[in-house]
């Protein structure tokens, strides 16, 4: 497979002004302004290939949604490069954004005042998509998203599902090969979630689209990435499959142990409990150092056991682990 | 398509597309715009008033200052009906608008002059135009006079988009927008109204040398009507605001790389 984008030692940071608090504090700024700077990227390489789809996910403010905007055009680093589609973005943005969408969950690229239709209008002539193709890809998305329904209405009065699935009809108008998500599952009741996904999923299965994905929603990763690169305060901290990504952090496994009335329960060796409700146990082991038939039949063995459950942990709590390990 | 045209034709499509949506307020869009025309039209009825009483200034009649007030009334308001964008630049960027217009393959220059078109501005346009025309009826005005002012018209106009175009230049580096500029637009047209020689010389100065409004409506008209210059160097002159205007896009091409975007 060849690389179809390559980024390498990305950095850019920010400066922000600083004011004291109270009028004082905004008088003061107006006579003599501090700046502080703050580094948003440290030092960011990875490389995608075509029809990867990827997840790209940190915790607030740790330069994923900076990366996702110099990657597409709108912000220039202070060091590092970017070769995407063969071309540099911030250099040759005009002909490059001509080959990308770019979808932000929190607003909207459509005309707010006007129906649906009439911001795909505009969207054809701004990428200046032949009339026939239009046409026809236009009609795909519409029947896929199943848009039909309310593609006269004007984009105020949607819902945020559908207006999700038409910002998502929107970026692919001009059929890119490259596709930015940035949190596009914000906000999106269950149902249009699901909706989203099978679409993006389709999207890059069936259209061999690149899909760059950054959500808060790890349901959204484990349904749909096969890669995750996980951001942290400007740097990469991890880049894998998320199985991978799993085992690295923690061979861990948590078991909930439901006891026969209120018994007592002490833990087995190498096993920690993390909490105790009444006559249920949560207990976190190492299925290399204890595995699980053994530990099982030991609990089972000395306790009276009405039920037991055995769980990886949420990816959430993996993520939330590598943050720490970061940090420190 | 060439390149040139095919922009032109996606900015008529943005403008129109901008109309629209304003269309979808009619009541307010009527308003405003009759309140533009009420205002404007209070302004020149007081401009008359005083000439009634002092006949003239500097040599210059009530129509000859009319016709000056109307080319730049005018040209002022066309740059504010065609640019707004460019005056509302530092909210365009703080509600991220901005980085939507960065995602699409066109130049950033055209899309925020479409950006926001104001209808109600035809106000003022009108109210100028209407000055105007009563000032060049009463001048007994030449086909060559009526060109001369369609050319001061356009020349103004590209002057005042010049500077909309350095104002929102401005905002790449401090966000907020310098109430400065406002200034010197808002200044600029009431000095720009009136033969430049009844203000102090650093004015005269600043709008010569500095913001090209004199060469696009003071000094034509006084070839016009002072001099009897040759037609030929009435209307070369106001081709100083296109070239004010394509400085001006230069400049923003330079500014627009400082651009920091907000929030996440």
């Amino acid at each position: 497979m060849t690389s179809q984008i390559e980024v390498c030692n990305l950095a850019k940071s920010f400066r922000v002004a600083q004011r004291g608090s109270g009028m004082m504090g905004a008088f003061g700024s107006l006579l003599k302004r501090e700046y502080a700077t703050r580094a948003a990227l440290k030092d960011v390489s990875f490389t995608l290939n075509a029809g990867d789809l990827v997840g790209y996910i940190g915790p607030n403010g740790a330069g994923k949604s900076t990366t996702v905007k110099i990657l597409s055009g709108i912000l220039v680093p202070d060091s590092g490069t970017v070769n995407a589609l063969g071309m540099c973005p911030w250099k040759q943005r005009t002909q490059y954004v001509q080959r990308i969408g770019v979808v932000f969950g929190q607003r909207t690229q459509m005309w707010w005042d006007l129906p649906v239709i009439d911001s795909f209008y505009l969207l054809r002539d701004i990428y200046s998509v032949p009339e026939t193709q239009f046409r026809r890809r236009c009609g795909e998305l519409t029947d896929q998203m199943n848009l039909g329904a309310f593609l006269n209405t004007p984009v105020r009065q949607l819902s945020l599902g559908e207006r999700m699935r038409c910002d998502l009809a929107a970026a692919l108008l001009h059929s890119p090969e490259v596709l930015f998500l940035d949190e596009p599952t914000i906000g999106l009741d269950a149902v249009s979630k699901l909706a989203l996904r099978q679409l993006v999923k389709s999207l890059n299965v069936e259209h061999g689209v690149t899909v760059i994905l950054t959500t808060h929603d790890m349901d959204d990763i484990e349904a749909l990435c096969s890669r995750v690169i996980v951001i942290g305060d400007g740097e990469i901290l991890s880049d894998g499959p998320l199985t991978e990504l799993r085992n690295s952090i923690a061979r861990e496994r948590w078991l909930t142990v439901e006891l026969e009335g209120d018994q007592l329960f002490s833990p087995p060796t190498n096993t920690t409990i993390m909490r105790r409700e009444g006559n249920q146990v949560w207990l976190r082991y190492d299925p290399v150092i204890t595995p699980t038939p053994l530990l099982i039949a030991g609990i089972a063995a000395t306790n009276n056991v009405r039920d037991l459950l055995v769980q990886e942990p949420p990816i959430e709590e993996i993520i939330a682990h590598l943050y720490q390990n970061g940090q420190s | 398509m060439k390149p040139v045209t095919s922009g032109m034709y996606v900015y008529l499509r943005l403008v129109l597309a901008c109309l629209r949506s304003q269309m979808q307020y009619r009541a307010s869009f009527l308003m405003m715009a009759f309140g533009q025309f009420l205002v404007t039209g209070l302004e020149f009825a007081a401009i008359a008033a005083l000439f009634y009483r002092f006949g003239s200034i500097h040599g210059w009649q009530l129509h000859q200052v009319a016709f000056l007030y109307g080319v730049v009334g005018s040209g002022y308001a066309l740059a504010e009906g065609l640019c707004r964008g460019f005056d509302q630049f530092s909210a365009i960027i703080r509600r991220g608008d901005f980085d939507r217009l960065l995602l699409r393959p066109r130049s950033t220059v055209m899309q925020v002059a479409a950006f926001e078109v104001q209808l109600m501005r035809i106000g003022r346009f009108l109210q100028a135009a209407f000055v105007l025309t009563w000032a060049l009826m009463n001048l007994h005005a030449e086909p060559g006079t009526l060109m001369a002012a369609a050319a001061m018209i356009i020349g103004t106009m590209c002057t005042f988009c010049g500077l909309f175009v350095l104002q929102a230049t401005l905002t790449f580096f401090t966000v907020e927008t310098p109430e400065i500029v406002n200034v010197v637009t808002y200044g600029g047209v009431e000095t720009a109204s009136f033969p430049l020689t009844i203000y102090p010389g650093w004015l005269r100065f600043t709008f010569t040398w500095l913001v090209p409004l004199a060469s696009t409506a003071y000094l034509p008209a006084r070839l016009l009507f002072k001099a009897h210059g040759p037609m030929s160097h009435i209307l070369i002159l106001p081709a100083c605001g296109l070239l004010f205007l394509l400085a001006s896009i230069v400049i923003w091409q330079f500014g627009e790389r400082h651009y920091a975007s907000t929030g996440s």
